[in-house]
């Protein structure tokens, strides 16, 4: 019997295990990278090893002995990888500007030099003698740093490696984090707010009538995400339909600006999330016996102590679980707020993807990311523990 | 006049929810290079330029190689998946199933990011097989739910049946268990095709010019200079989404029609 329910189990394991295997290497591991990428820094202790290993007991005044600049002599002749070399002075050109022309003139001379030893530094290039550089290189070569994650939170270390917050107009991570929870929240209102009476209503009517409300909710959810967004940008653009609407029946008389703002974006959003508001509750709703509100009106309270009292506290929970998927959905938007958004409304999704597509600061990307991660895991955590588990997202 | 609000509420939200999707296929046939109404006259202009423009028709033969890869990789590691977990012999079933839906929550941006560092680190980065994994790991849970959802419907007891007429485990699954759930193993593969289909974000960040799908092309093309191709390719991606759906509601259909006849 034992050796039974071993077989099935092993039997079970192998039809699932390449499952685990695909997504152990191509999901949960390109994220372990994205986290290591925002505290891993070895850029340059990698291609100059000698150099760090020198450099760690210099006090950071003047200009380190001789050793160092033995060592770095070395390690720039020994560097054969390119593309690591260049890696290195891209990292040290962001921590002291003027660090990529001094390398791009010591590496030819370090590499043409018959003999490293006889190599002075201070002879190829006078900047040697700069302490500004020394203190640079000797910074970048610890391999991990909190860098990326307290410029994530718009907090520096400074020279004494004390956490200090950036200068207020330097960076503005914390603000956009803010927009991003407040467009979150703005589009969770609104999807309440329609979501709630809409669910109630197709829960109250029976037939082809529910057929049509329900028809309607699944109806978008079936559209392409980005068919439903051009649609906006059709309705909502300065000749577009609502506007020409409002002034073919006299209400306005200039276009109301209703894209490439805030507006357009929540309206755009609360479009693509009212069904996960909609479906939960309407489920929850299903679930609650009908003769529980003709049992209130007999009972002696009107329709509305009967909505108040009974029918709004039960269907709480499913209002409850479809903000949550739509808060914790919205937070990580980027499609619609790219495409409908001005300048004033990218939210932390763009922000991420400028640092790592525009700019190629994978530590910044990285650590933002990590932010975003922990926030949607935590909130899909409590959304967990609040629903049942029957009701996945999109499925 | 309470009965009234109700009425006018709920074809107010109606209109708001279906308004979108109606309002963008007239003008596929626009004859005007504007992407607006009124449309001054219609024309095959649009739809001819997204078949002819070679930007866009690699888009859609790039939709469908990665689209039709994504899908047979994700359905096939997806329903040994739900076939593993779902006679319960396996220990912490349920946080199996919590990891396995873990790619439709975590923002795309995030994987997105990881992804292209990871695809560079092993050299998939711009190109078919890279993007193709990249969007099998976004489909897998959508197969996963609904062969799971296929396979708790099965009967144990016609499958018992069969072993007790003497069928070896392999016929029992192919001649039984399979032919039943495969309703549900089209409708996965269908989720899968048509979440492919409409993957922007990882696209962005883990294909390269040559690997451009036909939403990728869409979104730039939003951005860029939108013109009434993109409505051209949306009644494109409407049309086939419909198909498709079309096509699982028939295979449902049948088999419901099989199985009455067999039970009858």
């Amino acid at each position: 019997m034992k050796a039974a329910i071993l077989r099935e189990r092993s039997g079970a394991l192998l039809l699932v295990s390449p499952v685990i295997i695909f997504l152990a290497v191509f999901f949960l591991w390109p994220l372990w990278t994205m986290v290591t990428a925002a505290f891993v820094d070895d850029a340059v202790s990698k291609v100059l090893p000698r150099t760090a290993a020198s450099i760690v007991s210099w006090n950071g005044q003047g200009v380190p002995s001789e050793a160092a600049h033995k060592a770095l002599v070395q390690d720039l002749k020994a560097a054969s990888d390119e593309q690591a070399l260049g890696e290195a002075v891209r990292r040290l050109n962001s921590a002291a500007s003027g660090f990529r022309t001094l390398l791009g003139r010591t590496i030819p001379a370090v590499k043409a030099a018959p003999d490293p030893a006889q190599v002075d530094l201070l002879a190829v290039d006078p900047r040697w003698n700069d302490t500004r550089f020394w203190v640079a290189l000797k910074e970048a070569m610890p391999p991990y740093t909190d860098r990326n994650i307290l410029a994530a939170v718009d907090m520096k270390r400074d020279a004494s490696g004390g956490i200090v917050a950036e200068a207020a107009d330097a960076s503005a991570h914390r603000l956009i984090m803010l927009r991003t929870l407040l467009v979150a929240a703005m589009v969770t209102i609104a999807c309440a707010v329609i979501g709630l009476p809409y669910a109630m209503l197709t829960a109250s009517v029976t037939g082809w009538k529910r057929s049509a409300l329900l028809l309607a909710v699944v109806l978008p959810l079936w559209t392409s995400l980005l068919v439903r967004t051009a649609a906006w940008f059709i309705l909502l653009q300065n000749e577009g339909l609502i506007n020409r609407a409002l002034q073919a029946i006299g209400l306005i008389d200039s276009p109301l600006p209703l894209i490439f703002n805030r507006l357009g974006v929540v309206i755009a959003m609360t479009h693509v999330l009212l069904p996960f508001m909609v479906l939960p509750i309407y489920s929850v709703i299903l679930g609650i016996p009908r003769n529980l509100m003709s049992a209130a009106q007999s009972m002696g309270a009107g329709p509305v102590r009967a909505f108040w009292r009974v029918l709004l506290p039960l269907s709480l929970p499913g209002l409850l679980s479809g903000s949550l998927l739509v808060f914790m959905v919205a937070i990580g938007y980027y499609i619609t707020p790219a495409l409908l958004g001005g300048a004033n409304d990218q939210m932390i999704s763009s922000v991420i993807a400028f640092y790592a597509t525009g700019t190629a600061n994978w530590g910044l990307a990285g650590a933002l990311g990590l932010i975003l991660l922990v926030v949607t895991t935590v909130l899909y955590a409590i959304y967990g523990r609040f629903s049942t588990p029957q009701q996945v997202p999109g499925a | 006049m309470f009965r009234a609000l109700q009425t006018t509420f709920g074809i107010a939200v109606v209109i708001f929810l279906l308004m979108p999707i109606f309002a963008i296929l007239p003008l596929a046939f626009t004859s005007s290079v504007f992407l607006n109404y009124p449309i001054p006259a219609y024309s095959m202009r649009w739809m001819h330029e997204l078949t002819t423009a070679e930007v866009w028709r690699t888009s859609i033969v790039n939709s469908l190689i990665i689209g039709g890869g994504a899908t047979v990789l994700a359905t096939v590691l997806g329903t040994l998946a739900s076939l593993g977990m779902r006679k319960g012999a396996l220990p912490m079933v349920g946080l199996l199933r919590t990891v396995f839906l873990l790619p439709m929550v975590v923002p795309a941006v995030v994987l997105g990011v990881g992804m292209q560092i990871f695809l560079v680190r092993i050299g998939l980065a711009s190109t078919y097989l890279g993007v193709i994994v990249a969007h099998a790991v976004l489909c897998i849970p959508f197969v996963i739910v609904s062969v799971s959802a296929a396979l708790q419907g099965i009967d144990p007891s016609i499958e018992r049946a069969a072993s007790s007429l003497g069928a070896r485990p392999v016929t029992v699954f192919r001649r039984v268990t399979l032919p039943l759930a495969l309703p549900g193993v089209v409708s996965g593969a269908i989720f899968a095709f048509a979440t492919s289909l409409d993957e922007v974000v990882l696209t962005l960040f883990v294909a390269g010019p040559n690997q451009r799908t036909l939403a990728r092309q869409m979104f730039s093309s939003i951005r860029e200079n939108i013109n009434p191709t993109v409505a051209a390719a949306a009644l494109l991606l409407i049309v086939g989404t419909l198909c498709l759906g079309g096509l699982g509601a028939l295979l449902r259909w049948r088999q419901g029609r099989k199985t009455a006849a067999a039970v009858a």
